[in-house]
């Protein structure tokens, strides 16, 4: 049996590891619907009615499932987290319910319209509902995020006793809300997002693609898959750099607020001057190899790196080590291994976007073969960046849940028993694999099937197919 | 910043006006998702397979936005009151999470149901259907008994009349809306299980609220209040009014007093329930609600955001008005 505390945050990060790849499918894909959308009413071109209804099916299923596991985190804030709700309810609690009012309510209503009212509504109002839709999943993540921010950076509150019990009151709700973490986050989520959705298109398009171009199979909608990947290109060469550059200035500005995590990140003991930015580090000690904790450390990397990351361009810059501070410190190689993995991924997707717009500028995208893999192998793995990002954020995080509050070993239920929560995790653990494998397979089947066939336009885009490259639809037409 | 921080919006009563909010968002799930329940339990009594496409079709574009005023309940209750929100859901662990798994399984099973065609594949679906639609109203009316009388344990006879009570009154409900969205034989048969649940739901009503009399000696009191006993009566007289309304095909008549069937229940609940907020700790309204300044902001922002978001069910539902046609389908 597990004991209560441990079973629980393990519980909680089960639920979350599986909730955020939906958000992210639905925040992602909503500007490229709203897009789809403007261009379908606009243009009248059928390959646009396609592009709608084939990834409006991802975004449904996505939705559903994001729905039945982002209301377990809502519960699980008090089943499980009740000492944390009770202590920081009154400046926590707000920006979910207002989540739910102004942002959840938007999105599921309008979503119904978008998904069954297209001969039902105007076209006016048909494009509106989709940005009714994206604008809810956008909003959505703005309150969650301001919630999780405040978590990081806590500001605008004080900590009153009443009755022998420690509570936070809200003081400023600007500073809480608008804490300084919220705006990094927000940034870094909403373009990842995008990003791993376009790396996702991207993936599935270049399956198609090479199947018809390369080994010149018959695929029954070669030229939608072209544009789609087309389309997809278009917003990692916007994402790629952007996360990246903007990934350097959220890693100062962790340095300046949470230097604990930010330690952790780089697995420095002692505080130091001229701090390497190791690529790959591993205990000196083989023993060690599997303790996160490990100590003695050989690293191999870049002089200065560390420094200068940390201060903005200065190599000398002298960072605090994890032995400087007096609690414990979070399970070091998680947070950095987690983070180099996003770094390297982060970096990767930008070679692959300027790959991949050079290749169309020279007119040979639908022959490189090499690149179509690449496609293919890293459709994935901007959830793979999300997921170690998120890792690097909560795991660096700890020992606190609240920085420097409260220990995330005192805000579990007072009253939950090991039995319990080690039934519960069991219970998620079978029934999220699960919920994963369903999902995997609902969203192979929808590619499988392909886009839908649309009145009097599947001819007349399809039969540009066996064309040049050169003579198909570009993104911006 | 200050004059928010210092006393009550115009000087309302907010402790009040929470509590009563908190029983209004739990109220519309229970109206609106209701139906959706109902209908997938309706769904059991269905071979046809065009029936049951009809079925799903007529939830279709609506569960989505129902369920989240539960998401809006939970986002409210730890809101305002969120010692209470964090006593209840850690006291009743297991129940929330079979509400989840439960909740889980209703959403899942239409999606999956669509995806083949298959007879074995869509029976399994369609049971799972069924028993996530007649599971998860059964446990949230267990959880609002158990919550009502501050229950140690989870299974209490009264909270599983509760749930009984529930599961009833989404059937009650799905019968309803399936009087506005079918027609033909479909639609006769679900009003004359609508008129058979509407009388079961008064006996389990009467049931349940002398379980709880007999159990938890300190509501006796707050259950022969005058306003208690009267909702009760205005149920016995929703509920022919409901079965009468089916008769003349009347149906809109007929969900609008499922309506009044579910607002009635729950201020029976809320009624007997105040002025403690979670019995089992003795919590009460006043000392459960939050300080001044949080309270304040959350009254503006629902104050805003209320006819909003009921503008929003407004514009679906009458986008979607009027029977299914032949052909619609829930993918």
């Amino acid at each position: 049996m597990v004991d209560p505390v441990a079973a629980s945050r393990l519980q909680f990060a089960v639920t979350t590891i599986v909730h955020i790849v939906f958000p992210v499918m639905s925040m992602g894909l909503a500007p490229f619907l709203i897009y789809f959308t403007w261009k379908e009413i606009r243009t009248g071109e059928a390959i646009y009615e396609r592009l709608r209804r084939f990834w409006v099916k991802i975004f449904a299923v996505s939705f559903v499932v994001g729905t039945v596991t982002g209301l377990v985190l809502e519960f699980e804030f008090g089943t499980n987290f009740a000492a944390f709700s009770t202590f920081a309810g009154e400046l926590f609690g707000g920006p979910l319910a207002t989540e739910g009012m102004m942002a959840f309510m938007l999105e599921a209503t309008f979503l119904g319209i978008f998904i069954y009212g297209r001969d039902r509504v105007s076209d006016a109002f048909y494009f509106l509902s989709s940005v009714a839709v994206g604008l809810g999943t956008w909003l959505s993540a703005v309150w969650i995020l301001i919630a999780n921010s405040w978590m990081q950076t806590p500001r605008g509150y004080e900590i009153v006793s009443e009755g022998g019990q420690e509570a936070i009151r809200l003081t400023d709700p600007m500073a809480a809300y608008f804490n300084p973490r919220f705006q990094y986050m927000f940034i870094h989520m909403q373009n990842s997002a995008v990003e791993s959705v376009a790396l996702f298109m991207a993936g599935v398009a270049a399956y198609f693609v090479y199947k018809h171009h390369v080994r010149g199979d018959e695929v029954e909608n070669a030229a939608f898959w072209v544009k789609t990947l087309k389309i997809a290109i278009v917003a990692l060469a916007i994402t790629a750099p952007l996360q990246v550059i903007h990934g350097d200035l959220y890693a100062r500005h962790v340095y300046e607020t949470q230097p604990q995590k930010f330690a952790a990140m780089e697995a420095l003991w002692e505080t130091d001057t001229y701090v390497p930015e190791y690529i790959v580090a591993f205990p000196t000690d083989p023993s060690h190899i599997l303790d996160p904790r490990a100590k003695e450390l050989l690293g191999i990397g870049i002089p200065g790196g560390a420094s200068w990351l940390a201060s903005g361009g200065d190599p000398q810059a002298e960072i605090r080590g994890l032995n400087s501070f007096e609690t414990e410190a979070p399970p070091v190689a998680i947070v950095f291994w987690a983070f180099r993995i996003m770094v390297g991924l982060g970096f990767w997707f930008i070679l692959l976007a300027f790959w991949a717009s050079y290749r169309w500028y020279r007119g040979e995208l639908v022959e490189d073969d090499l690149l179509h893999k690449a496609f293919m192998g890293s459709s994935l793995l901007g959830i793979v960046a999300v997921e170690t990002g998120w890792i690097v954020t909560e795991v660096g995080r700890q020992p606190w849940v609240i920085q420097d509050v409260m220990l995330t070993e005192n805000s579990v239920s007072p009253n939950l028993t090991g039995a319990e929560a080690t039934f519960t995790l069991a219970g998620f653990v079978g029934g999220y694999a699960l919920l994963l494998a369903l999902y995997t397979y609902v969203i192979r089947r929808i590619i499988k099937h392909g886009p839908p066939e649309v009145e009097g336009g599947s001819v007349g885009t399809d039969s540009g197919a066996d064309a040049p490259p050169e003579a198909e639809v570009s993104v911006d037409d | 910043m200050t004059d928010l921080a210092g006393e009550a919006l115009f000087g309302l009563p907010l402790p009040e006006i929470w509590f009563g909010l908190v029983f209004f968002v739990l109220a519309m799930f229970l109206f609106l998702d209701g139906f959706d329940f109902g209908i997938g339990i309706l769904f059991a009594t269905r071979e046809d397979p065009h029936e049951k496409e009809t079925l799903l079709a007529a939830i279709g574009p609506f569960w989505d936005g129902n369920e989240v005023w539960l998401v809006v309940f939970g986002g409210a209750l730890f809101a305002a009151f969120p010692e209470a929100y964090a006593n209840l859901f850690s006291r009743y662990y297991l129940l929330m999470f079979a509400i989840l798994a439960a909740l889980g399984l209703r959403g899942l099973s239409p999606e999956m149901y669509e995806e083949r065609e298959d007879d074995q594949w869509r029976r399994y679906w369609g049971y799972a259907f069924v028993v996530g639609s007649a599971l998860t109203p059964f446990l949230l009316g267990m959880f609002a008994i158990n919550w009502l009388t501050g229950v140690a344990g989870i299974v209490s006879v009264p909270g599983v009349l509760g749930g009984l009570v529930v599961v009833a009154l989404t059937v009650v409900d799905g019968a309803a809306f399936l009087g506005l969205k079918t027609r033909g034989s479909l639609r006769d048969d679900a009003v004359a299980y609508g008129s058979r649940a509407v009388v079961a739901y008064l006996g389990l009503v009467v049931l349940t609220l002398a379980a709880v009399y007999v159990t938890t000696p300190a509501l006796q009191s707050a259950l022969l209040s005058l306003p208690v006993i009267a909702l009760v009566l205005l149920s016995v007289a929703l509920a022919g009014g409901y079965v009468v309304a089916t008769r003349r095909g009347e149906y809109l008549v007929a969900f609008a007093s499922v309506g009044g069937l579910v607002f009635g229940l729950v201020t029976v609940i809320a009624a007997t329930m105040f002025p403690l907020i979670d019995r089992a700790t003795g919590l009460t309204v006043a000392d459960g609600i939050v300080s001044t300044l949080p309270l304040n902001l959350m009254t503006i922002m629902m104050a805003l955001l209320l006819p909003i978001v009921l503008s929003y069910f407004g514009i679906l539902y009458s986008v979607f008005s009027g029977p299914i046609e032949s052909g619609e389908t829930y993918g």
